[in-house]
């Protein structure tokens, strides 16, 4: 049984449907990639499966045993954040929140799960430090480490290396990879195709052509050839 | 002076207004950051426009004690403000304006139509500023005040975390299976209670002031959440403290008092902030 499968699904907002018929699904270990051009409905369809919003139609099902919350989540940063007064500490520890049920407080055990995936991301060393005051980068681990925190099952990944700079984005793809080595699957929302072609091993392209299939199918389709096509045009 | 102080506090009932003065500006400190950093501030601010509405009301049909009525309507407000502002946003703004200067409007026609006082402006004048001073509270209101207040910090620390979690980070919470939902409605309904709490302190239109002062103030110094919410609950004690006693002491109205100091401890913190930073 799939990890994740959407049936149907039909997605926007109000009455205003984004995307229509979607089906795919995600296995256990798979590394999919979600790519389109802006206004597609990547985001929409992200918020979904994370159970922001409800689908116009159609339904998500989850199966071996993933439950809902066990979705780990890297948003993109929002306006909140850039002047929150939090400590990198204080937010990966968020991560365990899922873990707390009706406790108000953080048990040790929390708070060293916390530790673990801070020393994971290599961002120990800034446990104390304020989130407005660190790199991009940095900033992208911890989320990513508040994440782990979550689950170790699936990671979603929004536009992770948004905002990075080459050296930031590189090592921010070769983190994601080496959890993905560690068994964790990976759906990932990506204006980079050229990441995703090299990393994925599916990719689900969602806008006027759907396509959802293997890395390689995806090469071959008429969906990929034309986004493709259009990519290189754009970078020249 | 320091004989006057110490005259003054072997009265029980100065004891007691110090107090409740100090319980109420620890509680108004508390969710400072996060009605700051949620965009509630808004909501804040209407909230004590409500809450003057309701408080003539209450005076002109005279219930027993004003805070029966005053509570339940700003509670429900919040509640309301809250789901309306949610759905789309533009038209939850509007609907705070449009309520909070419809009860504004209403509660001083009422006054001014209804009221049998002989000293109508000094009795508007007192609702929006704050009364000459805390020791004219009744005991009765010192003591729904030092219970309320009671409550919300023990709910506040119950709940800080999910408090964070929810301000921080509102769709990961969701995604990590907390009920954000629930805990912004706890957020309205204690903010609306603080909002009613810090009138008897400082009057509708200073409770903002109350509770955004010393959360930007500490903000300006620590750049960790639990930093900020100690500095600014101790801040906002020792403000409201220095502000009775000076209002004890040399007369002035004691809500504008607290604020005053409030705003100056602003500007110190903005200046050791900046110096921090060049360093």
């Amino acid at each position: 049984m799939p990890l994740l499968q959407a049936e149907d699904l039909t997605l926007g907002y109000d009455s205003r449907v984004i995307v229509e018929r979607l089906n795919f699904k995600v296995e256990k270990g798979d590394y999919l990639c979600i790519v389109g051009n802006n206004g597609s409905g990547k985001t929409t369809l992200m918020r979904t499966i994370l159970g922001l919003q409800d689908p116009l139609g159609g339904k998500i099902t989850f199966g071996d045993g993933l439950k809902h919350n066990e979705i780990g989540y890297l948003p993109q940063q929002n306006e909140v954040q850039k002047d929150f007064p939090a400590s990198v500490e204080e937010i990966v520890l968020s991560g365990c929140q899922g873990r707390l049920g009706l406790r108000p407080f953080y048990f040790s055990a929390d708070k060293a799960l916390a530790r673990e995936n801070m020393c994971k991301m290599g961002i120990e060393h800034l446990s104390k430090k304020s989130f407005f005051r660190i790199s991009g980068g940095q900033k992208q681990r911890v989320l990513l480490a508040r994440a782990l925190c979550a689950t170790r099952k699936v990671l979603l990944l929004d536009e992770p290396v948004s905002g990075l700079d080459p050296q930031g984005t590189s090592e921010m793809y070769e983190l994601i990879d080496s959890l993905r080595k560690e068994g964790v699957t990976i759906l990932m929302i990506s204006h980079d195709i050229d990441a995703a072609l090299s990393y994925a091993s599916h990719i689900l392209h969602i806008g006027a052509e759907v396509f959802f299939g293997t890395k390689e199918e995806y090469l071959n389709s008429k969906a990929g050839k034309k986004f493709l096509r259009s990519k290189e045009e754009e970078d020249q | 002076m320091i004989d006057k102080l110490y005259n003054y506090l072997q009265y029980p009932f100065v004891q007691r207004a110090l107090i409740v003065g100090v319980l109420i500006a620890l509680c108004s400190s508390l969710l400072g950051v996060t009605l700051v950093l949620k965009r509630f501030s808004f909501i804040g601010d209407g909230l004590s426009h409500v809450a003057f509405g309701a408080m003539c009301v209450a005076t002109v049909v005279g219930v027993s004690n004003n805070m029966l009525i005053i509570l339940p309507v700003t509670i429900l407000s919040a509640i309301f403000l809250l789901r309306g502002g949610k759905k789309v946003k533009i038209r939850g703004d509007a609907a705070i304006a449009m309520i909070s200067v419809a009860s504004m409007a209403f509660g001083y026609l009422i006054m001014s139509v209804y009221s049998t006082s002989a000293n109508l402006t000094g009795d508007v004048c007192t609702t929006l500023f704050g009364s000459m001073s805390i020791l004219t509270l009744s005991i009765k209101s010192v003591w729904i005040c030092f219970v309320l207040s009671i409550i919300v910090v023990i709910l506040f620390v119950l709940f800080y975390n999910k408090f964070f979690a929810v301000t921080f980070d509102e769709d990961f919470a969701v995604s990590a299976g907390t009920n954000a939902e629930k805990y912004n409605l706890l957020l309205a309904v204690i903010i609306a209670v603080i909002i009613v709490l810090a009138m008897n302190l400082c009057g509708s239109l200073l409770v903002s002031a109350l509770i955004i002062f010393p959360a930007l103030s500490a903000m300006r110094i620590f750049h960790s959440f639990k930093a900020v919410t100690i500095f600014s609950a101790v801040l906002s004690v020792i403000c409201a403290l220095s502000g009775m006693i000076i209002s004890i002491l040399l007369g002035p109205p004691v809500g504008s008092t607290i604020v005053a100091v409030d705003t100056v401890a602003f500007f110190i913190c903005y200046i050791i902030g900046a110096l921090l930073k060049r360093t």
